[in-house]
């Protein structure tokens, strides 16, 4: 059987598990569409949490970027798990008590008033959407590469699979396919991983085996890849090469906007007690470092693997690998697959038949390159989003293992697509038309607007992600910084302070949001459309404060205006007070209600 | 009114736990991943230093110690206060 069979087979396998038990579980009442009748337990409600989080950023994107980079980039480790802390901490178990369906209701009644709800739809719906443009890359990278199309295709192929996906069933559904999408995602992800930390380090976990020895050289792995990619003019792995302060920003803004994202936060309105939320997040957390704690060896690895690959015999004074090997070895064939994407490329610049890749960026190389003849960097474009997918077959792995890669990839994709479409659903139907422009709505007609509004949110994601503001790990930054700069302060002060009243809440929402979406506009283009940007993240508008670390002064922004608002303004209203006070015991928490 | 009063104490417990545990938090990320990186440049861990490794794992691991101490130390100050759910 060839590649393209096995990949099919996988893939077609795993989809159809997953859609057995969507039909099998599917949504009756809108209150199971919503919150699956909050009969789930903690651990399956982690695992599905941990699924409907670990999207196609963490699953296809991350270690790319970790790869490339080095250590700079390890805010996406530590943002994406930190933030699990704040949202354990500051929201969870208060949230589930509050007992209702959805973000924007707490909101909406904590600040009793409308406004304050629409506002906080208005930066969800801005927010995840943002966030299905990552994903739709992503997806856009996964089928094109397992259908053997391009780019482009492979998107709107995806795009029309996970919209039969998303309109199928509730979080119901959702739950329970979840939890089956984890299991392969996880397998996928750590399968080839393993397989690589024994070829390379001859331990099986790869999280260990990161700080193992390279078994070849007998050094530590991560030495050896210093003295690798030095070698070729690159950054050292491990050193810390980028902005101190941008670092420490970024690390942030990813934190506090994973405490900010709707269809996490909607996950622990799903279980049956305050104390089970307070226990579901820490084993939400388990199941993501499985993956987190793998990542980094991933990313290391494949940087050795790849780098060897184009110098095979035996670093920069030996050789690059030979236009002749690529076309003729096995071993090299994976280049070839991922050339058709688009996203793979090299060109034998200076015609001696070999291609050299290293950094011809740096001075020092320059030198080096000249008096060997070379005349730039020859492997001409690697997609960072491409890296976990190809790893199976960079190492050589077996034919099956990238099958699974495939499966794993498109089901991190598809989970979450699936999860913030319906965010974007409920928050249309049941806060905005429901709640807010016809109260009287039949429950079919508020069924029908959430899959209109799924099929909307879908189209302009795809229409966007085709020529995406970054790559997936990128784009959904993006879309932490916005729920970091708008949803996550509104909260948290909810529940912390009395203080802080309906004006104040629904001035503090708009200043972060609006501030930090005119921050990222101007860096990524207005509306995310290629070209009507003023600034480049290469040269920022404020120092060394990049767009996608703005979220955590938008934030800081969100907090300040409310306080100072809410100073100048009438008091909150005592009923208001003893609701806080309400939600902050634990005691009383029934089922949810819906109003 | 003895019930407030309690319902105070509760959360003032509450929010002395929150605020110990975010310490920690931010010193395992921001403090020993990324600002005290330099200071620890001297601890040497599989070909590299401690403070990389708060920033690709150790810092994870924290994490989830201090969300479980958390839950378990809540739900027990829940049942001292005698709020937790019947």
């Amino acid at each position: 059987m060839d590649q393209f069979t096995i990949n099919l087979l996988f893939v077609g396998g795993s989809f159809a598990l997953y859609i057995g038990i969507a039909i099998w579980a599917r949504a009756g009442s809108t209150s199971e569409f919503y919150a699956a009748g909050r009969g789930v337990h903690p651990v399956t409600n982690g695992m599905a949490t941990a699924a409907d989080w670990m999207s196609a950023a963490s699953f296809i994107s991350m270690a790319g970027l970790i790869a490339f980079t080095g250590y700079d980039n390890s805010s996406f480790l530590m943002g994406w798990t930190g933030g699990y802390v704040l949202l354990a901490l500051l929201l969870a178990p208060y949230l589930r008590k509050f007992g209702k369906f959805t973000v924007s209701e707490f909101i909406g009644d904590r600040f009793y008033s409308q406004t304050a709800r629409i506002v906080a739809v208005v930066c969800l719906i801005v927010a995840s959407t943002t966030y299905v443009i990552g994903q739709m890359t992503g997806v856009g990278v996964a089928f094109g590469r397992f259908l053997e199309v391009s780019n482009t295709a492979g998107l709107l192929i995806g795009a029309c699979v996970v919209f039969a996906y998303a309109v199928f069933g509730g979080m119901k559904g959702v739950t329970y396919t979840q939890v089956a999408q984890y299991v392969v995602l996880i397998t996928a992800y750590t399968i080839p991983a393993i397989f690589i930390s024994l070829q390379l380090t001859g331990n099986a976990i790869p999280a260990l085996g990161l700080f193992g020895n390279d078994v070849a050289s007998g050094e530590p792995l991560l030495a050896k890849l210093n003295q690798v990619v030095t070698e070729l003019g690159f950054n050292s792995y491990t050193a810390h090469h980028s902005d101190t302060f941008n670092m420490v920003l970024f690390t942030l803004s990813l934190m506090i906007g994973t405490a900010g994202l709707p269809h996490v936060i909607m996950r622990f309105f799903t279980v049956p007690k305050v104390s089970d939320a307070r226990w579901s997040a820490g084993w939400a957390l388990v199941f993501i470092a499985l993956l987190y704690l793998t990542a980094p060896a991933v990313g290391a690895m494949a940087r050795l693997n790849i780098t060897e690959m184009m110098w095979p015999n035996g670093g920069i004074n030996n050789g690059a690998v030979t236009l002749e090997q690529i076309d003729n070895d096995k071993r090299y064939d994976w280049m070839e697959t991922w050339q058709k994407t688009g996203l793979l490329n090299w060109e034998d610049k200076n015609h001696d038949g070999k291609i050299q890749y290293y950094n011809d960026k740096n001075a020092d190389m320059q030198a080096v390159a000249e008096e060997k003849g070379w005349v730039g960097n020859e492997l001409t474009k690697f997609n960072r989003d491409i890296l976990v997918l190809a790893n199976p077959e960079i190492a050589n792995l077996p034919s099956w293992v990238i099958g699974l890669v495939a499966a794993g990839g498109l089901a991190a994709a598809l989970s979450t697509a699936a999860g913030l479409l319906l965010a974007i659903s409920s928050a249309v139907s049941h806060d905005l038309i429901k709640g807010a422009i016809n109260p009287g709505i039949s429950e079919r007609g508020e069924l029908l607007s959430a899959r209109i509004a799924m099929a909307v949110a879908i189209m302009v994601a795809t229409y966007l992600g085709l020529n995406p503001p970054g790559f997936a790990a990128q784009t959904v930054a993006l879309a932490f910084g916005l729920a970091a700069a708008s949803i996550f302060p509104a909260l948290m002060m909810g529940i912390f302070s009395t203080r802080i009243n309906n004006t104040g809440a629904v001035a503090g929402m708009l200043a972060g949001l609006v501030v930090t979406l005119v921050y990222i506009f101007l860096h990524k283009g207005w509306f995310f459309i290629p070209g009507t940007n003023s600034f480049t993240d290469a040269d920022p508008l404020l120092g060394p404060v990049k767009s996608t670390s703005f979220g955590a002064i938008g934030a800081a922004i969100n907090f300040t205006v409310a306080y100072i608002v809410a100073g100048m303004t009438k008091e909150t209203p005592q009923a208001i007070k003893d609701l806080v006070a309400s939600v902050r015991i634990p005691r009383g928490a029934g089922v949810a209600q819906d109003h | 009114m003895s019930d407030n009063s309690n319902n105070n104490a509760y959360w003032s417990a509450n929010m002395r736990i929150i605020v110990v545990s975010l310490i920690i938090w931010a010193l395992v990320s921001f403090g020993f991943g990324i600002l005290l990186r330099p200071m620890l440049s001297g601890i040497a861990v599989g070909g590299t230093d401690l403070g990389f490794w708060f920033a690709q794992q150790g810092s994870i691991l924290v994490f989830l110690a201090i969300i479980f101490f958390y839950a378990w130390r809540m739900n027990r100050l829940d049942r001292e206060h005698g709020v937790d759910e019947e």
